[in-house]
């Protein structure tokens, strides 16, 4: 067994053992306030955790298929995430060979080139040649009304879903010095610590939130979770050190940095469903919504968690 | 041999309906109980029944036969093998001039030998602006004929623009599947009366800031 996989096991178990005290704590929650699930805040925390077991199971066995599993999984996700954007996007009955090649040829090009390790072309290919080639295939089908909208908003919906979705594999392509093969650690911390932040962040607010940080935005979000939740993630990010390429402070660092990121990110992607009068972008992962609403964090700290590490740690 | 196929391709069918449209059943005034029903839902799509097919508990789906036109269903060998084997389907002749059985007396048949239906009272798809085209006649006969079996409302949304017509690609759009309140003809309704009242129960279903 390599290091690598020795201390991803170890980060496993570590997650198991979470979530073994989670789902004891939902469960006696359960038999206290609502054993026949009339309490329903209990029933959705207890929905979620047993989401997050699926979730997790599956990431594992993608990164125990290594770079393939991987890459076929973040994919899948973009899949989805980018189904569910473009159901609530503006577009036209014109707009349909436009959108189906964002699905069948931008998304696959994207992860084939990630996959390739093409940094020169994964790095601009959605903003410049989708951004531009889109645009082109709508108009020729001759429909001008809203156009604008119409292809922001699916330039926009391929950005997130696609794009900054895909820089979560990507940190597979970095050339770290006295870090080879271990990369898919990386993508174990950024998950990690991203998410974790999400669940400390609904904790805190739920325990002792008062202050709503953007009541018009999302009435779930408080200066207390907030606060709460990004310094603990934050120091569990500094816990994880040794499976990164950082020292304790960088590690803790990038936490904070990234933590931060996903929140803005999920406020943004709030005020979207806002705007469009919808709860959760989905349905299918229970308890949580959709694909987006559990990945927006996600996505909104890869690009910049793929790029800081890159600048200061990567050789290439 | 036939009916492993017919079940392979069924199969088939199901999984590719989930991946375009992950399609969402949402049961709302009426539970997915075993019990003989006639759905009639909106038409705006070939693939229509498919995703009320799919959304539908795998002991209902068995029982449950979409109705169809004969002269399309039949055309081919494929959907042939799609329309009978797979769906078994209830094939009636749209065509008043080309048929020799009454469509009603084939619908009816089915109702009595215990199946479910599922049926399109515009007659065709529809292609307008507006939510609904009127309603034939034909779910009123049901119901005044076999005032016993429920008739569920049932709205599917956003199949249309997940494979608008002369479209060959699907693109992948979330879609749902809404079924409402039971209705029946009651003693003496009318005709316009019945199919006003099934048509105005169908559009109650249609999600509120739907993207049109």
């Amino acid at each position: 067994m390599t290091g690598a996989q020795s201390d991803f096991l170890l980060l496993l178990a570590g997650i198991g053992a979470l979530l073994v005290v989670a789902t004891l704590i939902g469960q006696t929650l359960r038999r206290r306030l609502g054993p026949d699930g009339q309490n329903s805040t209990v029933e959705n925390l207890n929905a979620r955790i047993a989401a997050w077991w699926a979730m997790v199971t599956l990431l594992a066995i993608a990164f125990l298929a290594g770079r393939a599993g991987v890459i076929v999984l973040f994919a899948i996700c973009s899949f989805a995430a980018l189904r569910e954007f473009v159901t609530l996007t503006t577009r036209n009955t014109s707009d349909h060979w436009a959108i189906a090649a964002a699905f069948f040829v931008v998304l696959p090009a994207q992860y084939w080139l990630i996959w390739d390790d093409w940094y020169g072309l994964y790095s601009i290919f959605v903003p410049v040649y989708a951004f531009l080639l889109l645009p082109v295939i709508a108009v020729l089908q001759g429909d001008t009304r809203n156009i604008l909208s119409r292809m922001s908003e699916l330039q926009w919906a391929l950005m997130i879903c696609v794009y900054c979705a895909s820089h979560v594999p990507a940190l597979l392509t970095l050339e770290i010095d006295g870090y080879e093969g271990r990369n898919i650690l990386l993508i174990a911390f950024l998950v990690v610590v991203v998410q974790l932040s999400d669940v400390l962040q609904y904790t805190w607010g739920k325990l002792i939130g008062r202050h709503k940080v953007a009541p018009n935005l999302s009435p779930s979000k408080t200066w207390e979770g907030l606060v709460g939740g990004v310094a603990s993630a934050t120091l569990v990010g500094a816990a994880l050190w040794w499976i990164t390429p950082f020292s304790v402070l960088e590690a803790a660092g990038m936490a904070l940095v990234i933590t931060l990121a996903g929140f803005l990110g999920g406020l943004v992607m709030s005020a979207i469903k806002r705007d469009r009068g919808v709860k959760d972008w989905g349905h299918l992962i229970a308890g949580h919504g959709g694909f987006i609403d559990r990945l927006d964090s996600v996505v909104f700290s890869a690009p910049i968690f793929f790029h800081l590490t890159r600048y200061f740690w990567s050789a290439g | 041999m036939k009916a492993i196929l017919a079940s392979l391709t069924g199969g088939a069918i199901l999984i590719f309906a989930r991946l375009v449209t992950a399609v969402r059943g949402i049961w709302d005034g009426i539970e997915p109980v075993p019990a003989q029903r006639v759905y009639f839902a909106n038409h705006t799509s070939n693939g229509d029944f498919i995703l009320i097919w799919t959304v539908l508990p795998t002991t209902l789906r068995s029982r449950t036969r979409p109705v169809a036109g004969s002269d399309y269903w039949l055309a081919s060998p494929i959907r042939r093998f799609i329309g009978e084997d797979v769906f078994n389907a209830v094939l009636v002749d749209r065509r008043p001039e080309a048929r020799d059985t009454d469509p009603m007396d084939t619908i009816l048949t089915a109702v009595d030998e215990g199946s479910s239906l599922i049926i399109f009272p515009e007659g065709t798809r529809n292609m307008t602006e507006e939510p609904l085209l009127p309603f034939k006649s034909g779910i009123y006969n049901i119901s005044s004929k076999r005032p016993e079996v429920d008739l569920v409302p049932v709205w599917i949304e956003n199949l249309n623009h997940v494979m608008p017509k002369g479209k060959v690609i699907p693109i992948p759009l979330l879609c749902t599947v809404t079924f409402g309140a039971p209705i029946r003809a009651e003693k003496d309704e009318v005709r316009e009366a019945f199919l006003e009242r099934a048509s105005a129960a169908l559009i109650a279903l249609k999600p509120e800031g739907a993207a049109s």
